[in-house]
């Protein structure tokens, strides 16, 4: 039997990023005792990586903007498969999640007459991104963080104890939701990654703001902690992902040194002016305007750079088209031969505005190039490719509560969530949509625990299977004769590998069900992932354990990117170009098929993962009728219509 | 991975072990073109040491996780390119010195976290709502500048007053929050000095600016380049001299407050 | 549970010391592991002051040489005592009397070097330089204790601003000898001599040097919280912050400049040379 310390809280919180964060606050000031907990040291999480800004329709610059058009772009950007209420929370909600920033201390660049200034970018028809330089994610956290210790500097003043409603466990890691008999949710078992020591947070909620998949990927922009955590952790306590297949691919990533290779180049270089060119010289974003967005974008490049001053009487450049939009055309340019000395396109500020203006509007872009790149972006074009980014499929959750389905008290917010993208996400929703879903999930998750009655229990023989499940790795010499032990590092190279080369941008039937296969021979194989040394900071161990989540979502994805035989945002089929209408009432659920949790099929054709189709509830006619009819029969199918 | 015509063979030193003990070990490691220090501390998980512990994230600068001590000297190992030594140099990797080891290249960093809970909050100014707050562009700048902080410790690491002190750890809040209390009481809208805080004051007394003999080494590592001693320190000294050292100041404020 | 998967030892190591070389640190016997020649600067630093520190202890005890028409060495003005030579409509009153029988230089040098003492590049030099507190960035330091400004005396250090006002006043007073050095040794008007360039870039680094002290931004706009209702002070805090950030070339600029105006009326005085006229 393993002893193991345990700790009783109200609401647990997975993940310290924007999501995880805005959701502790809520929950402690909602009054309930608050544990947060995340994989890297507090205020380190993947939202500093944020960097063009939060979509909010304040209409500081513009003031034609408000919901009903912010509403509008969402759908249009996540090509009218987003969970349509969520679409419309998150343009309501937005604007006061932005101001109420500001008044725990965020720090936004200002407009002439002192409001909170907001900028282009791509698919948003105003400009709407509240936001510091090119470091709004960062702003965004260090917010968070300090309103954190704000509250925690309240509770000492109290109780003595900074810690004594809201404490942070910093580098420690969740390995499984805890569930008693009944199906409740009841704890997370943890693991802390200095000392190696497990231990179980007790709590009738838990929310889920783990974040995305992106290391599943070989080139991307995400960090480590993107292993998909809380999609597994999900999966494993019984409650369903939606639209896996969906995943972003950011147009613009370093592509140059290798060891940088899908690092983000923010969009806001494109929003204030930064051009796609071809290894011609062309401007090539002009012919790849989609009939859909046909009457939204620039024809000529005159009109394009008129629309800068002028964004009234002109129509934007289609550099500033949807990000799946531009990501396709580059990929296709690089393939057809045009593409720039390191595979990638031209992506140029230099000869759109002057060097200081530059260095002011996109301090941390310059210092990126400058430092790892040796490319001075006020004199040269910078070489971009795309780089998997966003994951817009995620855990299936109630629009209003957060709430995920199936497992009473698991809450999931953030880009661990799904839905609310639909099939492709506008930049600058993603930290919107952390604020929005993070206090909503926040304030559920402490209703939910105020209501729980009886605490749900924990058992013994739940805490004795999750540690043996961790401590794994250590003994995989002797499992059987004659295997040598794997190494998680390759593993997880192998992996990125066949995610990136055979579900990664364009889609291929063929492909994906050899991934299927990769996928089930790594799983055989990180069975017997084995590590070295001890338990104290191990990176190896974390890797091992990493890889089963891993490797759970990315069949998720291959499965579902298999299914839908169609393309839209950011599933690209080549085998099935085009958008079909009748897909866009589809959801595609994925589901752990071993009902107990466990791991044991390993089958290729079989594997671990189910799916199912769901159709959608109809979106609510007040908001269909913010379209015009024209455009609603490029999306919706026929039935739907005549509703 | 294949080599490349310009990958070579660097040497490399790295500390490992942990509060018990350690030392610098020897690792002959691939170097390919462009790579940074991290990359190769990576390589060396990979290839020859999977438990070797660090701490790292995002990869890109942005983060301030992988701090370290690279030929002496505090750095993002993220940020420190390869191509800045010569093939022959031997390149020695310590973790910070300045705060207790973990484990290999991991430093237990909890006086920072400390530190921050001791510097007092924002205070919202009273009768202003969410969406009514109105700053000017030059109000909020010198903040601002303060508010690019990655809080990757390197500042607190160099810092003699903590590093080469031990005992001074209690008094001294280190650069990185000296900082924050300057940002704090540059806010155009802060209202700690209407809640009674002043934050000029406290900041010499309670979070030890004196302590702070301007030598610069925070400002030197600083890998966002914020000017930590010129534009945060240093005004705020001059604060704390206009609060407890001007009786210029001190008469000049007396006689203000009398009159109405 | 596994076995063999619990850390090693938990136990500080034994062989402690202070600071880098703590219990609770790593284990690196190594006050510092730098391999750049990281003890330039601080050398330098050291070197450059104990040279102007020996040439101006020799210049201000001297009490000699320093007064060729129209010439006046910044060290000995204002000239503020009964001993001075008498300087046809210069700087030089008799404040004090007969009793003061030491260079009258050295009443007034208290104020430049008040100021240069207590200034916050000064400081770090000299910290650095002499005090090795520290001899640089990362390299450990020799001192057992250390309490930086919070006590006697260098909590004096708070002063620094009124020695800057003190040193407005003497920057005021050595323009005021550039002025007259626009006039021959007859005291005529008019004329220049390349005594009067190097008065004319001596006084321009002065200024700059006394501008762009930081406690000067701190006066002219730093102590505001809002900018943007004093329009003039924060324009005028911008360019005393351009000059700022050039603050020490500033403070060397000008420590030699001085250095190499007192030294002319030196050589002028002493007859070694002979001031070339222009006009």
């Amino acid at each position: 039997m393993t002893v193991v310390e345990r700790q009783q809280w109200d609401v647990v919180v997975v993940g310290a990023g924007g999501a995880g964060l805005r959701a502790a606050i809520e929950a402690r000031e909602q009054g309930a005792r608050t544990a947060v907990i995340c994989k890297s040291l507090f205020g380190k999480a993947h939202t500093v990586m944020a960097e063009g800004g939060i979509a909010a329709a304040m209409g500081n610059v513009n003031s034609g903007d408000n919901w009903q058009v912010h509403f509008r772009d969402t759908m249009r950007g996540g090509k009218f498969l987003n969970q349509w209420r969520m679409a419309e929370l998150h343009a309501t909600e937005a604007p006061d999640r932005v101001w109420e920033l500001e008044t725990w201390g965020a720090l936004f660049d200002r407009t002439k007459d002192g409001r909170i200034s907001q900028r282009n970018f791509g698919g948003h028809e105003y400009p709407r991104l509240a936001h510091v330089g090119d470091r709004t994610g960062l702003e965004l956290i260090r917010t968070l963080q300090q309103k954190i210790v704000a509250l925690q500097q309240e509770d000492e003043k109290e109780f003595g104890d900074y810690e004594a409603r809201l404490k942070v466990f910093q580098e420690c890691t969740v390995t499984r939701v805890l569930k008693d008999d009944e199906g409740q949710v009841s704890g997370a078992f943890c693991y802390e990654r200095e000392s190696g020591r497990f231990f179980v947070l007790e709590a009738p909620s838990v929310v889920l703001a783990t974040g995305g998949i992106g290391k599943s990927f070989k080139v991307t922009s995400n960090s480590w902690e993107y292993t998909g955590d809380g999609h597994a952790l999900a999966l494993l306590a019984g409650a369903p992902l939606l639209n896996m297949e969906f995943v972003q691919f950011h147009p613009t990533g370093m592509v140059w040194p290798p060891s940088v290779k899908g690092i983000l180049v923010t969009e806001s270089v494109r929003g204030d002016g930064g051009v796609l060119k071809n290894s011609e010289g062309k401007r090539f974003m002009f012919d790849y305007i989609p009939d859909v967005f046909k009457e939204k974008y620039a024809e000529s490049e005159a009109e394009g750079d008129r629309w800068y001053d002028d964004p009234d009487h002109n129509r934007r450049p289609p550099e500033l088209l949807p990000r799946d939009e531009v990501a396709r055309a580059i990929n296709a340019e690089v393939k057809a031969g045009r593409g720039s000395p390191h595979g990638g396109v031209f992506l140029d500020v230099s000869s759109r505005m002057p060097a200081e203006v530059i260095r002011r509007r996109l301090p941390s872009m310059y210092h990126q190039f400058k430092e790892l790149a040796d490319v001075d972006i006020t004199a040269e074009a910078m070489e971009v490719g795309p780089t998997c980014h966003y994951v817009m499929g995620g855990i299936a959750v109630d629009s209003d509560t957060a709430a995920a389905r199936n497992v009473p008290g698991l809450f999931a917010a953030g880009e661990v969530a799904g839905g609310m993208h639909g099939s492709n996400r506008l930049g600058g929703n993603s930290l919107s949509d952390l604020l929005v879903f993070g206090r909503r999930a926040g304030l559920h998750a402490a209703t939910h625990a105020v209501a729980a009655t009886d605490r749900p229990a924990v058992s013994e023989l739940q805490i004795d299977t999750a540690a043996a499940e961790a401590l794994r790795p250590f003994s995989a010499e002797g499992q059987e004769e004659g295997t040598v032990p794997e190494n998680p590092y390759t593993l997880h190279q192998e992996l990125q590998q066949t995610m990136n080369d055979l579900v990664g941008i364009i889609r291929r039937e063929a492909e994906m069900e050899e991934a299927l296969r990769k996928l089930a021979d790594l799983r055989v194989r990180a069975r017997r992932a084995g590590v070295e040394g001890h338990r104290q900071f191990n990176p190896g161990w974390h890797l091992a354990l990493d890889l089963r989540n891993m490797l759970l979502v990315s069949e998720c994805v291959a499965r579902a990117a298999l299914e839908r035989t169609e393309s839209r945002g950011g599933h690209t089929r080549e085998d099935h170009g085009a958008m079909d209408r009748d897909w866009r009432r589809i959801n595609l659920l994925c589901q752990l098929r071993d009902p107990t949790g466990g791991l044991a099929a390993t089958d290729p054709v079989r594997g671990q993962i189910s799916l199912r189709r769901e159709t959608t509830e109809p979106i609510r006619p007040d908001l269909l009728a913010l379209f015009e009819k024209e455009e609603l029969v490029k999306y919706l199918a026929e039935e739907e219509l005549f509703e | 991975m294949t080599a490349t015509a310009s990958a070579y063979e660097a040497h490399f030193r790295v500390w490992r072990g942990d509060v018990g003990g350690g030392g610098l070990e020897d690792f002959e490691v691939e170097v390919n073109e462009g790579e940074v220090v991290l990359d190769i501390i990576h390589r060396l998980q990979a290839t020859q040491a999977p438990d070797l512990a660090v701490r790292w994230n995002c990869k890109a600068g942005k983060c301030g996780s992988c701090s370290a001590e690279i030929n002496g000297r505090p750095r993002l190992m993220c940020m420190t390119r390869m191509s800045v030594f010569g093939r022959e140099d031997v390149i020695t990797v310590t973790p910070l010195r300045a705060f207790p080891v973990v484990r290999d290249l991991v430093t237990d960093v909890g006086f920072n976290y400390t530190k921050a809970r001791e510097v007092p909050a924002f205070v919202p100014p009273q009768g202003v709502g969410p969406g009514e707050y109105r700053m000017m562009q030059e109000d909020v700048d010198r903040s601002q500048e303060f508010r690019k902080c990655i809080e990757c410790f390197l500042c607190q690491d160099t810092c003699h007053v903590v590093r080469d002190h031990e005992e001074n750890k209690a008094a001294f809040a280190g650069p990185r929050f000296l900082m924050r209390v300057a940002e704090l009481d540059m806010h155009p809208l802060d209202a700690a000095a209407e809640s009674g805080l002043d934050r000029k004051t406290t900041a010499q007394d309670e979070h030890g600016l004196g302590y702070c003999n301007i030598t610069k080494c925070c400002t030197e590592v600083c890998p966002e380049g914020i000017k930590i001693t010129d534009n945060a320190l240093i005004p705020l000294k001059e604060r704390a001299a206009d609060r407890k050292y001007d009786p210029v100041v001190w008469l000049g404020n007396k006689i203000r407050r009398r009159t109405p | 549970m596994a076995t063999g998967t619990e850390p090693t030892s938990t136990e500080p190591h034994t062989e402690s010391g202070t600071g880098v070389r703590g219990r609770t640190r790593a284990a690196i016997a190594a006050p510092h592991l730098r391999t750049d020649r990281w003890w330039l600067a601080p050398a330098t630093t050291a070197a450059g002051l104990f040279a102007f520190v020996v040439y101006s202890t020799w210049r201000a005890f001297a009490n000699a040489d320093y007064y060729a028409a129209p010439y006046v060495s910044p060290f000995y003005s204002p000239c503020i005592a009964e001993n001075c030579e008498p300087m046809r409509h210069g700087p030089n009153w008799e404040i004090f009397g007969s009793w003061w029988g030491l260079s009258p230089a050295l009443l007034i040098l208290i104020f430049p070097l008040g100021f240069r003492l207590t200034c916050y590049y000064y400081r770090k030099a000299y910290y650095r330089g002499f005090w090795a507190s520290p001899p640089a960035c990362a390299v450990a330091e020799p001192h057992k204790k250390y309490s930086g400004e919070t006590k006697f005396p260098l909590i004096l250090q708070n002063v620094h601003r009124y020695f800057f006002y003190a040193a407005v006043l003497v920057a005021c007073i050595l323009t005021y000898d550039t002025v007259l050095a626009f006039r021959d040794e007859h005291y005529e008007w008019g004329h220049m001599g390349l005594g009067t360039l190097v008065f004319l870039v001596n006084i321009t680094l002065i200024w700059a040097y006394t501008i762009s002290c930081h406690s000067c931004r701190h006066i002219i706009g730093g102590r505001l919280k809002h900018f943007s209702k004093h329009p003039v002070r924060y324009r005028l805090w911008g360019w005393v912050g351009k000059l700022n950030a050039r603050h020490m070339l500033l403070a060397w600029a000008s420590l030699v400049s001085v250095a190499v105006a007192d030294f002319y009326v030196y050589l002028v005085a002493s007859g070694a040379f002979d001031d070339p006229r222009l006009f």
